[in-house]
């Protein structure tokens, strides 16, 4: 079965990451294939590599990258919901002209379209939010 | 062409469960996933309508046990009927259901 | 071959960002070719009441671009009757959206229907893939 994912919250505020990084495993473990995790509204916080969790805490924002780069997830960062809060890569850094940016290893920014083809794609489209 | 619905909120906060339990169909599932477990406990105000929809709509309901017990929620709490699965539960759930609807 | 893609709305605006930004996706699935429809239930209704002004809480008012979305061919908005009559409202208190049909001379039509709670589940059931905000 081949996944799409849609994450809607940010890390530590809401379950919703975490449960799809467990869900996201356990589709993995099954067999099933993840066709691409798109993350929106606040879910794009998911994305910084600036984030310092307590050391005895969970660091979801590691946790997702490296899920990614073992299994060649496709991350997706919305980039209208990304500018809202400040999330960048370079390029977009240095489009806005900022001196910055934030995005953690293993995901990428890019548009909606990446949230309707992932539906397209997908068997089955799971959201995950408040 | 069954459904599973996916729910995530308190129904002692947040009318999502009400909400949900109005639109489901005969062979439907409900997965409590989140703050909506403590929904699946026997005596609570939700048992009654939680009950009707597994008895009598043919609704088959299912609670994560990882969030249960986090919550420190025994699984013997809950409904009679009302089944506790895992993430890989979960997983089969959403193979099994051709459609997923989230009830944020 | 097309997907029948719902964007389910629950939430009132302005309080939170999601229907601002559920209305963002809807901008950007018309430019696929894919059968699209918007549901408002529960307090998601307040998403298209009339006679939003945001101004003095210092916020974009959005709501008039329910209207522009005939122009994307965007045309199924289904509202529950339920949730609107608790509470407390009517259609008159919806925002008068129409489409242009272009099939029928561009006369128009209204974007809006009222539906029940039962024909929603039926229009819930009918989905490939339903985004939830």
């Amino acid at each position: 079965m081949k996944y799409t994912l849609m994450i809607n919250e940010g890390p530590y505020q809401h379950q919703a990451s975490d449960t799809a990084l467990q869900f996201a495993r356990a589709a993995l473990e099954k067999g099933h294939e993840i066709f691409r995790v798109f993350f929106y509204h606040d879910g794009v916080n998911n994305g910084t590599r600036l984030a310092v969790p307590p050391k005895d805490d969970r660091m979801l924002q590691k946790e997702w990258s490296e899920l990614a780069e073992k299994h060649g997830l496709d991350l997706v960062i919305c980039i209208a919901a990304a500018q809202r809060r400040g999330l960048m890569d370079a390029s977009e850094a240095k489009r806005q002209g900022l001196n910055a940016d934030n995005i953690a290893a293993g995901f990428r920014i890019s548009g909606l379209g990446q949230l309707i083809e992932g539906g397209i794609e997908a068997d089955r489209t799971l959201v995950f939010g408040d | 062409m069954a459904m599973l619905h996916i729910v995530n909120k308190s129904p002692f906060e947040r009318n999502a469960l009400k909400s949900c339990l109005g639109h489901t169909s005969a062979g439907d599932s409900i997965l409590l996933i989140e703050d909506a477990v403590v929904g699946a406990l026997t005596g609570t105000v939700m048992a009654p309508e939680l009950q009707v929809a597994m008895q009598d709509q043919a609704v088959a309901v299912y609670a994560l046990g990882p969030d249960l017990a986090a919550r420190g929620l025994s699984a013997e709490r809950v409904l009679p009927g009302l089944q506790v699965v895992d993430y890989a539960g979960f997983v089969d759930l959403t193979v099994a259901n051709e459609k997923t609807q989230s009830w944020l | 071959m097309a997907k029948k893609f719902l964007y389910l709305n629950r939430k009132a605006p302005y309080g939170s960002v999601y229907a601002l930004e559920s209305l963002e996706v809807v901008l950007i699935a018309a430019a696929f070719e894919q059968e699209v429809s918007l549901a408002f239930l529960d307090d998601g209704v307040y998403q298209i009441a009339k006679g939003q002004n945001p101004k003095a809480i210092g916020m974009k008012n959005f709501s008039p671009t329910y209207n522009a979305l005939g122009d994307y061919g965007i045309t199924k908005m289904y509202v529950e009757r339920e949730s609107l009559a608790e509470r407390g409202l009517t259609e008159d208190d919806l925002m008068p959206i129409v489409y242009e049909d272009e099939d029928d001379d561009y006369a128009e039509k209204p974007s809006v229907q009222v539906v029940s709670r039962m024909e929603m589940a039926q229009i819930m059931a009918e989905q490939d893939v339903t985004f939830s905000f």
